[in-house]
C-alpha cells in the first residue's frame, strides 16, 4: 500500500491532526476522560497544602507512594482487561499470595528467572481456570472468580502453615522491588513498563481492540467472526498473570512469600481502575487512566495515615471513595 | 454482469422443536440485482438470513455459491465465501473509531511476521483504504477517528454496511437496515443499495416498507408461515399486491 498524505486521510473530516482531535474530544466525552487527571492533580495539591509540615512533598514520601502504588498499578492494568471484556476478576489478591509462595519456593534452588517465571506461569494457570469454567460452564465470572479466590487463599494458608518463606536471593529482590536504577526504585521502572505494555496492547494490537469489542457488545463480536470465548479468557488470564506480577514485586520488595500478601487489595484495585475511565461493565477502558488511578489510591493511603487517620477510618473513607466512582461510572453507562 | 446466480439457496428447510420456521424455500440472488425478502413477523425472514450468512444450519437444503454447493458452518465461513450480513442490531462496536470497525476481525498489521504474529494494528493503512472504501459509497463520515458511539444512527448504519462490501464481498444480505432510521438517513441508505448493486453486487433486503421495495428492488420473494408463497419482478406488480402476498391473501410465482 502506498503511503498517502494526511488530507487523503480524511476527505470528509477536519483536515489537520489538531482538528481531528478537537473533533474527537468534543464528540468522546469531552472532559469526562480526563477526570481521573483532575482528580490526581487535586488530590496532590491538597494534600502538599495540608500535609507540608508532615513531609508529604519530600521525595522519600514520595518515593513511599510510587512504591506502594506499584503493585496496585500493575494489577490495575490486568484488571482493566478483565473488565473492558465484560468480566471481574475477584482471585486476583489471592493470587498475588500464591505466587509470592511459588517464587519463595522456587528462588532459592532454582535462580531468580526460574522462580519469577514459575509464580507467573501459576498465576496465568490460575486465569485460565477461571475462564475456562467462566466461558464454558457459563456462570459468571464474578462468581467463578470469588470461589477461586478462597481456593487459592486457602492453597497458600496451607503452603508453608502461615508462616512467611524467606527469599535469599538478592538479584530477585534488587530486579524486582528493593533496588533500582540510580535514585529510580526498580517498582517505579516496572509501574512504566507494565503500564506502557498495557497501553500498546489495548490500542495497538488486534487482541486489544477484539477485547473492547467483546466487552462492548458481544453478539456483535461475534457476528463478525471473533472468538468472544477465547477473548474472554484470554482477559482474565491477563488480570490473573498480572496480578502475579504483583505478588512477584511485593516478594521481591518484602523478600519473603507470605499467604496474605495482596490480601486486601481487590477494592483499591478495582476503585483505581474505575476512578481511571473503565466502565465497570465493559466495553471501555483506559490503562494510562487505572495506572493514575492507583497512584491516586496509593496517595491516598498516604496522605490519610499522615493525616493521622486510624485503619477503621482509612477503610471507611476509601469505601466512600470507590462508591462515588462507581456511581460517576454507572451514570456515565447511563449517557452513553 | 455475470449471468449465473451468485447464490442459490434450494429447499431450505429449518425447525425449532415443535415449530417449522422454514419449509422447503428456495431462493436465487443474482449479481447487480436487489432482492426484496418480504414476509410478516415470524414468516422465517431472519431465520432464511441466518442459515445463508452461517449462523443457523439448515435441517434440509442445498446451498450454491457462484455455482458450487457450500455448507455453511459458521459466519466466518459465510464470510469467506464472500457474503456478508448487515443484521438489524448487531452492528457496529461503539468504543471503536469508524476505521477500526471497518475492519474488524480483519485488520491489516505491520512489522512484517511478527507483527502479524501478534496482531500489530496498521492503522494508518485502515484509516486510508476505510477513505476510499467510503467515498466510493459516497458514504460521508465526519471523522474516521471519532468513535462509533458519537455517530448518528443513519451513520452508523452506513458504516455497517460499508464494512460489509470493504472486502469486496459480492453477496450483501441486510435485515432491514433502515429500521430505525430517519427520512433522510433512510434515503442514504437507500441511495447506498442503489451504489451497491450498480457495482454488481447481490443484495438481499429484508424490510417492512413496500415504498422501499418499489424504490430500489428489481425482485421480491415472500415468505408466509415458513414457505415461499411469492416469488415476481417488481415490476409486474403494486403496492397492494405485495400486501396481499405478506398476509396470505395471495400466492404467486
Amino acid at each position: 500500500m502506498i503511503r498517502k498524505s494526511i488530507s487523503k486521510q480524511a476527505p470528509t473530516g477536519l483536515p489537520s491532526p489538531v482538528g481531528a482531535w478537537i473533533d474527537r474530544y468534543r464528540h468522546d466525552g469531552g472532559l469526562r476522560q480526563y477526570v481521573v487527571y483532575l482528580a490526581f492533580a487535586l488530590i496532590l495539591a491538597t494534600f502538599s497544602i495540608i500535609l507540608h509540615d508532615d513531609g508529604f512533598l519530600s521525595s522519600s514520601n514520595l518515593l513511599n507512594i510510587g512504591r506502594q502504588a506499584a503493585p496496585i498499578a500493575v494489577m490495575a492494568v490486568g484488571m482493566a482487561f478483565a473488565l473492558a471484556a465484560g468480566e471481574i476478576d475477584l482471585s486476583v489478591g489471592s493470587v498475588v499470595a500464591l505466587s509470592s509462595l511459588v517464587a519463595a519456593e522456587l528462588v532459592g534452588n532454582y535462580g531468580f528467572l526460574a522462580g519469577a517465571l514459575a509464580a507467573l506461569g501459576a498465576s496465568a494457570l490460575v486465569g485460565i481456570v477461571n475462564g475456562l469454567i467462566s466461558v464454558k460452564v457459563r456462570i459468571p465470572s464474578f462468581l467463578v472468580t470469588l470461589g477461586m479466590l478462597g481456593i487459592i487463599s486457602g492453597i497458600a494458608r496451607n503452603w508453608n502453615d502461615l508462616q512467611s518463606l524467606p527469599i535469599r536471593n538478592d538479584r530477585f529482590s534488587g530486579i524486582f522491588g528493593a533496588g533500582g536504577l540510580g535514585p529510580v526504585s526498580s517498582l517505579l521502572i516496572w509501574i512504566v513498563i507494565v503500564g506502557a505494555l498495557g497501553h500498546f496492547a489495548l490500542n495497538h494490537l488486534r487482541w486489544g481492540r477484539h477485547v473492547l469489542s467483546t466487552g462492548a457488545d458481544r453478539d456483535a463480536a461475534n457476528a463478525v467472526g471473533i472468538n468472544t470465548a477465547r477473548v474472554k479468557i484470554s482477559a482474565l488470564v491477563a488480570s490473573a498473570t498480572a496480578a502475579g506480577f504483583a505478588g512477584i514485586l511485593l516478594a521481591g520488595r518484602l523478600s519473603i512469600g507470605r499467604h496474605d500478601l495482596g490480601e486486601d487489595y481487590l477494592l483499591t484495585v478495582i476503585a483505581a481502575v474505575v476512578i481511571g475511565g473503565t466502565n465497570l461493565f465493559g466495553g471501555r477502558a483506559s490503562i494510562l487512566g487505572a495506572v493514575t488511578g492507583a497512584l491516586i489510591m496509593a496517595m491516598l493511603n498516604n496522605g490519610l495515615i499522615l493525616m493521622g487517620l486510624e485503619v477503621a477510618d482509612q477503610l471507611i473513607a476509601r469505601g466512600v471513595i470507590i462508591i462515588l466512582a462507581v456511581a460517576l461510572s454507572m451514570r456515565e453507562a447511563k449517557e452513553l | 454482469m455475470s449471468t449465473a446466480p451468485a447464490l442459490v439457496a434450494s429447499g431450505i428447510s429449518k425447525s425449532f422443536r415443535a415449530v417449522q420456521a422454514l419449509d422447503d424455500v428456495s431462493i436465487e440472488l443474482h449479481h447487480g440485482r436487489v432482492t426484496a425478502l418480504l414476509g410478516d413477523n415470524g414468516a422465517g425472514k431472519s431465520t432464511l438470513v441466518k442459515c445463508i450468512s452461517g449462523l443457523y444450519q439448515p435441517d434440509a437444503g442445498r446451498i450454491f455459491v457462484q455455482g458450487s454447493e457450500h455448507r455453511i458452518g459458521s459466519s466466518r465461513h459465510a464470510r469467506e465465501l464472500g457474503i456478508e450480513t448487515v443484521h438489524q442490531t448487531l452492528s457496529v462496536i461503539d468504543p471503536l473509531d469508524v476505521a477500526e470497525n471497518l475492519f474488524l476481525n480483519r485488520e491489516h498489521t505491520r512489522g512484517g511476521w511478527l507483527g502479524a504474529r501478534i496482531g500489530l494494528l496498521d492503522k494508518r493503512r485502515m484509516r486510508n483504504e476505510c477513505a476510499d472504501t467510503l467515498a466510493r459509497l459516497d458514504i460521508r463520515i465526519p471523522s474516521l477517528r471519532r468513535s462509533a458511539g458519537s455517530l448518528s444512527g443513519g451513520q452508523r448504519q452506513a458504516v455497517a454496511i460499508g464494512r460489509a462490501v470493504s472486502w469486496g464481498q459480492q453477496i450483501v444480505l441486510l435485515d432491514e437496515p433502515a429500521a430505525a432510521l430517519g427520512v433522510e438517513q433512510t434515503q442514504r441508505v437507500l441511495d447506498l443499495i442503489v451504489n451497491l448493486r450498480d457495482q454488481g453486487v447481490a443484495v438481499l433486503l429484508i424490510t417492512h416498507n413496500m415504498d422501499r421495495v418499489l424504490a430500489v428492488c428489481d425482485q421480491a420473494v415472500v415468505l408466509y408461515q415458513g414457505r415461499k408463497c411469492a416469488e415476481v419482478d417488481v415490476a409486474d406488480v403494486t403496492k397492494d399486491d405485495l400486501v396481499s402476498y405478506i398476509t396470505g391473501a395471495r400466492s404467486a410465482g
